[in-house]
């Protein structure tokens, strides 16, 4: 039996499919867009495409993410605090911690063994610690968001970015390079000044166990050595992370229906 | 004998000539830049070529403003705040409270009847609410900074914006221009949005009138209008606002001359 997960991101819409509560058959990421209703049913359609399977072969639909309530069809809408935790205990089983880096929010997050959230904080008030803080400061160094992070792993002298607030930090970094530091410093200084951000929240949450990294930031290769760096121990990650909220989602759809199944 | 005031603000640098009987001469605005020295040294420049007045003249020179550092021919700093109180005062003698919102803070000062600061409270962690913010949604929105103030008055029925996020807001304005919104609805709602934050920062100082509005935003009419709603007060404008702290800073200067102050530095490090 064939589950559907679906993260609406504010950046980007995530779909994967999960045969059996186990197995992921697909899986695709893409931009949301400006038009957040129509963002789910198209990842939805595409992650179909990609596993050659129709709609009709879907047993359950559960979304998450910002735009969890805009999904025609869906069968429930779960947090994505819940379903990151529970994507990022399959990925990494031994995930206590979990940092969750969007494109407008960062959520830290403490699970159980079972991948049950103990105790959560999370920042959407505003873009500080968050992808839109990287996407100002690669847009005033005119470097593109896939080069960011392999650039700043080049630092030799960290600058340090002393503005929490991304429109202020974007300033800050002028500032910086018509004083001549290097791109790749002041790149190494903005993702350490997003891991400290991050890991004030999950200081709040209390650190545990593994702590696994989950959110589009996870490609970001300068991210998780910053992140390790100031955390001082290593951060799991891998390229499913990115999907971490989409597979969580699938999965607790699986458990529903199970349970739904059961009830009968 | 004339004096000056060089204020070096995140966005603009200003500079106020005042001769020795308090009259100004001279002024001068333009973008700070990311040479800060320079936009320094051209602000004492411009505004005593405005002036009609050589540098030889000068008495005196104090730099305010976050670049004040830069004034590298000041022969003393003051912080904004303190220029910025004793300029309102001058310009409105009966203010108490004084809103100074600029490109990159916003702060609120409770100043005594002489002019003197008592209290004040000030957000330079977020560009909420500044300057910024307001150029930020004028980009969205595809207009300049000059034109949201009065477009934002034509509105009828202001939209609540729950962003204060300058980053946030542009997604929000986005949004919200695609739901068919009007953009004076929308420009109505951001200015309330930062008219709100603005008195939540007052309310910490006091709001005792009268109340004198500073600093770059104090140009925007539609400012002014959201900002005496939200305080329900009557709020001073003046058409030298902008230059309020580099005028605070000249007659501090002025005063420092008549205590027998003489002018040590020159443009170029001379004595």
């Amino acid at each position: 039996m064939i589950t559907a997960g679906v993260d609406i991101g504010a950046g980007t819409s995530k779909a994967v499919l999960v045969d059996d509560g186990g197995r992921i058959v697909a899986k695709i990421s893409q931009k949301s867009g400006a038009r957040l209703d129509l963002a789910g049913a198209l990842a939805l359609t595409a992650v179909l495409e990609k596993a050659g399977l129709t709609r009709d072969d879907i047993a359950y639909v559960a979304s998450t993410g910002y735009g969890r309530y805009q999904l025609p069809g869906r069968d429930i809408q779960i947090t994505e605090v819940t379903c990151h935790a529970r994507g990022a205990s399959y990925l990494f089983p031994g995930t206590r911690c979990l940092i969750d880096i969007g494109a407008q929010s960062t959520r830290a997050i403490r699970i159980n063994d079972r991948g049950k959230v103990i105790r959560f904080k999370m920042n959407d008030r505003c873009a500080a610690g968050a992808g839109r803080f990287l996407e100002r400061v690669s847009r005033a160094l005119e470097v593109t968001l896939d080069d960011l992070g392999p650039m700043s792993l080049r630092s030799s002298d960290p600058q340090a970015i002393s503005s929490i607030c991304a429109v202020l930090a974007e300033s800050e970094v002028i500032n910086l390079v018509t004083s001549g530091k290097a791109t790749e410093d002041i790149l190494m200084g903005a993702h350490l000044s997003i891991a400290e951000r991050a890991l004030a929240l999950l200081r709040q949450v209390g650190v545990d166990g593994e702590v696994t990294l989950t959110g589009g930031v996870v490609l970001n290769p300068g991210m998780l050595k910053a992140l390790e760096q100031r955390l001082g121990k290593p951060v799991n990650a891998s390229p499913d992370s990115v999907y971490a909220g989409a597979i969580g989602a699938a999965l607790l759809g699986f458990v529903r229906l199970r349970k739904r199944g059961e009830a009968r | 004998m004339i004096v000056a005031g060089v204020d070096v603000g995140s966005t603009t640098s200003k500079a106020v000539v005042l001769d020795d009987r308090r009259q100004i001469v001279g002024t001068s605005l333009l973008p700070t830049g990311a040479n800060v020295v320079r936009a320094a040294e051209r602000a004492f420049r411009e505004a005593l070529t405005a002036a009609m007045r050589d540098e030889s003249e000068a008495a005196y020179v104090i730099g305010t403003g976050y670049g004040r550092y830069k004034v590298s021919f000041g022969d003393d700093q003051v912080t904004e705040i303190g220029c910025h109180a004793r300029g309102a005062h001058f310009l409105f003698p009966e203010t108490h409270t004084i809103v100074d919102i600029g490109g990159q803070d916003t702060k609120a000062i409770r100043i005594n009847d002489h002019g003197e600061v008592l209290d004040f409270c000030m957000n330079d962690k977020c560009a909420a609410g500044t300057g910024r913010f307001l150029d930020a949604c004028a980009n969205v929105l595809g207009m300049s900074l000059e034109e949201i103030g009065p477009a934002s008055l034509r509105s009828e029925k202001a939209l609540r914006i729950t962003n204060v996020c300058t980053v946030f807001v542009e997604s929000e304005i986005i949004s919200q221009l695609s739901r068919g919104e009007k953009v004076e609805d929308i420009l109505r709602g951001v200015h309330q949005a930062i008219a709100s934050r603005t008195a939540g920062l007052v309310r910490r100082v006091g709001t005792n009138p009268a109340v004198t509005f500073t600093g770059g935003v104090s140009r925007n009419e539609g400012m002014v209008k959201a900002l005496e709603e939200k305080l329900n007060v009557p709020v001073n404008v003046s058409p030298l606002s902008q230059w309020m702290g580099a005028l605070g800073a000249g007659l501090i200067a002025l005063e420092r001359v008549e205590g027998g102050a003489v002018r040590r530095v020159a443009v170029g490090g001379a004595a």
